[in-house]
């Protein structure tokens, strides 16, 4: 089988170039004094000083994880009875109601995001309805509120889509056991089906928090500028200022605590004593 | 009681469904709008497509969007397909370090995959950024999604079967084009679709590694979207068709194929 393990060899050159010099070159620029050349490296930890002791930017950091935990949150408690609710509809409906939950998902994001902001507009449509119910004058546009708000949108299908995969995929049997065992229906649902349900929900936070954490489209377009996030200061590092070497250091702490914490949540999955209590 | 909790999870199952297409029935709908507000529907025209018809840059947008999509999902599908076959015939420390690699782009945030693409694309001086530094990025963030999408084909797939073509006289060409690519054809699908997808919607790698105003729909609305602009919702209702027929075409053209085999 050699005569097929070589055909790996361009890929493997490819993914050396494509995929690990980017991120040794964000390495070194984050340990590196800015304005120097290859021959002249200084190595510094400046760059990663500079953000662990301003607290403007220090600041930042807390609103972005505060603003994709919430919106992690929301997507379970919201997501969560949508994906039951799915699962226990006929197949009829179930395939239909999935992909009508899968299609917006498909759509580009800036375009539904951009939906969004004509509608949270001062003037706009959620304004108009808020003023007929008598609350007027909401600033909706520019808050962190919208912008958890639209993160919710974009972000709530994956949820709902990795919860009903592994509520369908549960062997209803043991929740015939439970019943034939006394167990009621609250009973049944807590002790049965959360647990088995829990590595979609697992997954699901996954696929919310990574995207939630790191975006910059979002707060750009519904924050205004007002409510900045990370993903607004490494592009104003790369694309306005040119610090590399400061936009490497906090994409790389970003990048650090995003792949740690979804470590984390992978080992809680495969954690037995977490898994299915019954 | 039951007939109770029936209808009220039908409810939130309808508010559901009204939450996720309010927005795209919004924008549809005010594509058509006659005047420039995002409020108030003042009657039916289609100027914003005229106008994003006889707007060189929109029209580009488009153009470039779906050559790059199919292009990166044509050279993602073979290279990854290849790769793929490759890696579960090779030992296992070298696929071990190859899925580790390979992982990295699906782990790490798009806005980190971008900055590195464009610290890499700057420092090499005979690329010019634009149409090829798109292509190049989208290719390489296309193919570890379908590298991921064949794996588990080829574990369930009897090795012997290769082995036995190969023991036939086939080339190493022919057994993999012959004998193990049909039988992993739906993995193969699946992954050709995600890249497409992935290469269309996306939005932070591309506007990071563009240059010389090149640009896709997605850095098209963002960079547009600073001041109300309608032509935006022309261009959203044109995006939201395509990927709506697209994806129709691909869900239920199955079932009706089965529903013939079944009569």
């Amino acid at each position: 089988m050699k005569q097929f393990a070589k055909m790996a060899i361009p890929y493997a050159i490819w993914a050396a170039v494509m995929i690990a010099i980017p991120m040794l070159m964000i390495l070194l620029y984050a340990i590196t004094e800015s304005g120097n050349g290859v021959v002249t490296l200084k190595f510094t930890l400046d760059n990663f000083i500079y953000f662990l002791t301003d607290p403007a930017l220090l600041r930042v950091l807390m609103t972005s994880f505060k603003i994709a935990i919430y919106t992690t949150i929301l997507c379970i408690l919201i997501g969560y009875p949508a994906a039951y609710f799915m699962s226990k509809l006929n197949e009829k409906y179930r395939t239909t109601v999935l992909l009508l939950i899968t299609l917006p998902t498909w759509i580009n994001m800036l375009v539904r995001t951009y939906a969004w902001m004509g509608m949270l507009q001062v003037d706009g449509l959620f304004a108009q309805i808020l003023g007929m119910l008598g609350i007027g004058d909401v600033q909706l546009i520019g808050t962190e509120g919208a912008v958890i708000f639209v993160m919710v949108y974009n972000f709530l299908p994956f949820m709902i889509l990795q919860i009903y995969t592994s509520l369908s995929k549960m062997d209803k049997s043991y929740l015939e056991a439970a019943s034939d065992l006394g167990a009621n229906k609250v009973q049944s649902f807590w002790r049965v089906t959360f647990p088995l349900s829990l590595p979609g929900v697992i997954s699901g936070i996954t696929l919310v928090f990574l995207p939630a954490a790191s975006t910059f489209q979002i707060s750009q377009l519904i924050g205004q500028g007002s409510v900045p996030m990370i993903g607004n200061l490494i592009e104003s590092f790369f694309l306005k200022t040119g610090d590399w070497n400061k936009g490497s250091a906090i994409s790389l702490i970003m990048a650090v605590i995003i792949m740690f914490s979804m470590y984390l949540a992978k080992k809680v999955d495969k954690d037995p004593s977490t898994r299915g209590r019954i | 009681m039951k007939k109770k909790r029936k209808i009220f999870s039908k409810f939130y199952l309808g508010l559901m469904l009204v939450f996720f297409y309010l927005p795209i029935v919004y924008t549809v709908i005010f594509s058509f709008n006659d005047s420039r507000s995002l409020t108030v529907f003042d009657g039916f025209s289609l100027r914003w497509y005229e106008r994003m018809f006889n707007d060189r840059t929109m029209m580009q947008a488009i153009g470039y969007t779906f050559l790059i999509a199919i292009l990166a999902t044509l050279i993602s599908t073979i290279v990854g397909t290849i790769t793929a076959i490759a890696l579960s015939k090779s030992r296992k420390s070298v696929q071990l370090v190859m899925e580790q690699l390979n992982n990295l782009p699906i782990m790490n945030p798009d806005i980190v995959t971008a900055v590195g693409l464009l610290m890499l694309f700057s420092s090499i001086r005979f690329i010019e950024k634009g149409f090829m530094t798109l292509l190049l990025a989208h290719v390489m963030f296309c193919i570890p999604y379908v590298i991921l999408s064949i794996m588990p084909k080829l574990r369930t797939l009897d090795p012997n079967l290769a082995e036995a073509a190969l023991d036939l006289g086939a080339t190493p060409w022919q057994a993999m084009t012959k004998v193990i690519v049909p039988q992993i054809m739906p993995g193969i699908l699946s992954g050709a679709l995600i890249a497409f997808t992935m290469s269309f919607d996306d939005f932070v790698i591309s506007y990071f590694v563009t240059g010389n105003g090149v640009s896709n729909i997605s850095i098209l609305v963002y960079t547009m979207s600073k001041r109300i602009n309608p032509s935006i919702n022309a261009i959203s209702t044109i995006v939201i068709l395509i990927i709506t027929v697209a994806l129709i075409l691909i869900n239920v053209l199955p079932m009706l194929r089965k529903k013939e085999v079944k009569a």
